[in-house]
């Protein structure tokens, strides 16, 4: 076993630390606060070249794999930005997986070179609040009108819709009840995020504001058949192939917030002195840390092995699940940790500590709640009867 | 134009420093190093020597099996080849016998030119860069604050005190022991750390070099003999009260201590 990084991770991690390094807790609090894309810190990352990371070379990117992403965005998450940060690359690292898998050549040609350089951003449109986690019963619904498509619908959590100029589009393009499978029938669009056919209402949320999440309203989009991935009514099929690898990666975001969390708080309990004595000194701020830490040492080696496992061709489902259940616990239990060992001043904005739990808190539900991640577990893993 | 560069590996800024139970040296087990930020600046000054001109930058560190990652690091910002020297018998060497090796790493690639940082952020020595300069018979020139290339000589500006600068003209072969914040330092794009894992990085020994007799712990005139943090004193006094009565209590003070 060696359960050392090798020098390209370990060098992805490192100069992918020191440019996140580069924006601290003042420039995410001002964005959080404000609601602000962080440009400049999106463009830093672009201009490397780190947009690009699994975009095959052919198209621009590096071709890398799964292992290398989660590396980089896990340094990512462990800088003053948590999951703002994370989540501003992410989409643009991830969305077009479907695309980079199942596009057609021209599809790709077209689309994925302006994505590798971090020039096309493009909004993931799935979610309805209709269907929830059960997407066979979505409503958005693409029409054949001549030689195109026509969209009509209503999506909801379209993270950065605001900055994007596509969407990967999920719509019924036949009617559920007239598919032998309920999850037969979807097909998946890359659309322009046409402002003449797309209402975009953004989504007041608890945090990660500096990446905004949105409901979007599609009236009478058209869309031609180039844009169509893959084949039409398997839409649904070729979102699975994103699953785990989304999963694997969110854990290792959520291990890098709550390293984030843990480094500030140590950093306070042995400066922070009470009773005349740094209260780090005390158990009962020290013992949770250390428990909160370990954990998230577990969390990590399990991201690292379904990483590990999806690039050499592994079955991964389960690591993948198991990861992104224990993460984003870890990584809360060391957010909210942080907030107490700070005491009064975790609850104020300035120690940045209350933004880190906020933003941690996210993950135990997106991308799928830590319940339905049991459920696969129990059902898929012990192999326990479907409970739905 | 070959430029060698001379890199160390020191604990990373955020690191937290324990010392050894020996007090010979903080441990080094699990804390993460990078490269000695002045040496970042001297990297960067030789970097954009070869983004105007023709030239091969060949970066040399002394350290362990991690040393490679500061190597490949400086591979993936743009340097062309790299020279680690990692062997157990340097362990213990003092700043002369440091300066021995990377001057006969400077005799076998005799550059045109050799950048330094100005000191490490560890060590804080400040000699290694003038005495390598002495051992290659080069002209030198320390606080750099500006490079620039006319010809067959080298401009540079040099911090004095009191925020003075000095303008000094070297011949060439010349080195220069750089200076912190004089550029903007590159990073490395995603695409230069992966074409750097295909540039040559060459493992020497001091045998290699024919310096082995020369470096150690038995060769060393300088030996550490303690690191310790000093105990913190007592009396300070603690002026309490509303701000106003602070601040009049410190002009006070400082009056009575005869500091204005």
């Amino acid at each position: 076993m060696d359960f050392k990084y090798d020098d390209d991770l370990q060098n992805i991690e490192n100069e992918a630390s020191r440019l996140a390094g580069q924006f601290d807790d003042d420039y995410w609090r001002e964005h959080d606060e404000k609601h602000e894309f962080p440009w400049e810190f999106y463009n830093a990352f672009a201009e490397q070249g780190w947009i690009g990371v699994i975009v095959p070379e052919e198209y621009g990117g590096s071709g890398l794999g799964i292992s290398h992403a989660a590396v980089l965005l896990n340094a990512v998450a462990h800088s003053a930005g948590v999951q703002n940060a994370a989540s501003t690359l992410h989409l643009s690292i991830f969305g077009m997986g479907p695309v980079i898998h199942h596009g057609s050549e021209e599809l790709k040609q077209r689309t994925l070179p302006a994505t590798a350089s971090g020039a096309l951003h493009v909004s993931f449109g799935v979610t309805e609040d209709d269907a929830g986690t059960d997407t066979s019963r979505i409503r958005t619904f693409a029409r054949r009108d001549g030689d195109h498509w026509v969209i009509n619908g209503k999506k909801i959590w379209n993270t950065k819709a605001q900055q994007a100029q596509k969407i990967l589009l999920l719509a019924r393009t036949t009617p559920r009840e007239e598919c032998a499978k309920p999850l037969q029938g979807m097909t998946l669009f890359l659309a322009d995020l046409d402002p003449n056919h797309c209402e975009i209402r953004p989504i007041d949320k608890c945090g990660r504001n500096a990446v905004n999440s949105n409901e979007v309203f599609i009236q009478d989009l058209p869309v031609s058949d180039d844009d169509v991935i893959g084949e039409v009514d398997k839409g649904f099929y070729y979102l699975l192939d994103g699953l785990n690898p989304e999963r694997i990666v969110i854990a290792s975001e959520c291990c890098g917030i709550g390293r984030q969390a843990i480094d500030k708080a140590v950093h306070y309990a042995r400066e922070r002195e009470v009773f005349d004595r740094p209260i780090g000194m005390n158990q009962a701020i020290a013992h949770p840390l250390a428990d909160a830490y370990s954990e998230l040492e577990a969390a990590d080696l399990l991201w690292q092995k379904a990483a590990w496992a999806y690039d050499t061709g592994e079955p991964c489902g389960p690591l993948a699940n198991m990861a992104k259940l224990r993460a984003s616990e870890a990584s809360f239990k060391a957010c909210d940790r942080a907030v107490q060992t700070f005491g009064g001043m975790g609850y104020a904005k300035e120690c940045n500590v209350e933004r880190y739990w906020r933003e941690s808190r996210m993950s135990r539900i997106a991308p799928i709640s830590n319940e339905m991640v049991l459920n696969f577990v129990s059902e898929h893993v012990l192999g326990l009867p479907r409970s739905y | 134009m070959k430029i060698l560069v001379c890199l160390k590996q020191v604990p990373h800024q955020d690191a937290r420093l324990d010392i050894k139970s020996d007090g010979s040296w903080i441990q080094e087990e699990s804390i993460k190093f990078e490269i000695n930020s002045y040496d970042t600046y001297a990297l960067e000054e030789a970097l954009r020597i070869k983004d105007e001109k023709e030239a091969e930058v060949v970066v040399a560190s002394i350290g362990p099996d991690r040393t490679t990652q500061a190597l490949r690091t400086a591979l993936g910002m743009g340097a062309d080849r790299a020279v680690h020297v990692n062997d157990e018998s340097v362990e213990g060497s003092d700043a002369l016998a440091i300066a021995k090796i990377l001057a006969a790493i400077g005799k076998e690639e005799s550059p045109d030119l050799v950048f330094t940082g100005l000191m490490a952020d560890d060590g804080n020595f400040a000699s290694v860069g003038p005495m390598v300069a002495e051992l290659l018979e080069m002209p030198h020139a320390t606080a750099v604050m500006s490079a620039s290339l006319e010809g067959e000589k080298l401009i540079a500006e040099r911090e004095l005190e009191g925020g003075a600068l000095e303008v000094v003209e070297l011949q060439l072969p010349c080195l220069l022991a750089v200076q912190t914040g004089i550029n903007q330092v590159r990073y490395a794009s995603l695409k230069g750390i992966m074409a750097a894992k295909k540039k040559p990085l060459d493992t020497r020994s001091a045998a290699d070099l024919g310096v082995q007799e020369l470096v150690g712990t038995g060769a060393a005139k300088i030996k550490v003999q303690e690191i310790y943090v000093p105990p913190k004193t007592q009396g300070a006094e603690i002026l309490e009260g509303s701000t106003t009565d602070v601040a009049e209590g410190l002009v006070a003070k400082i009056k009575e201590l005869g500091l204005l």
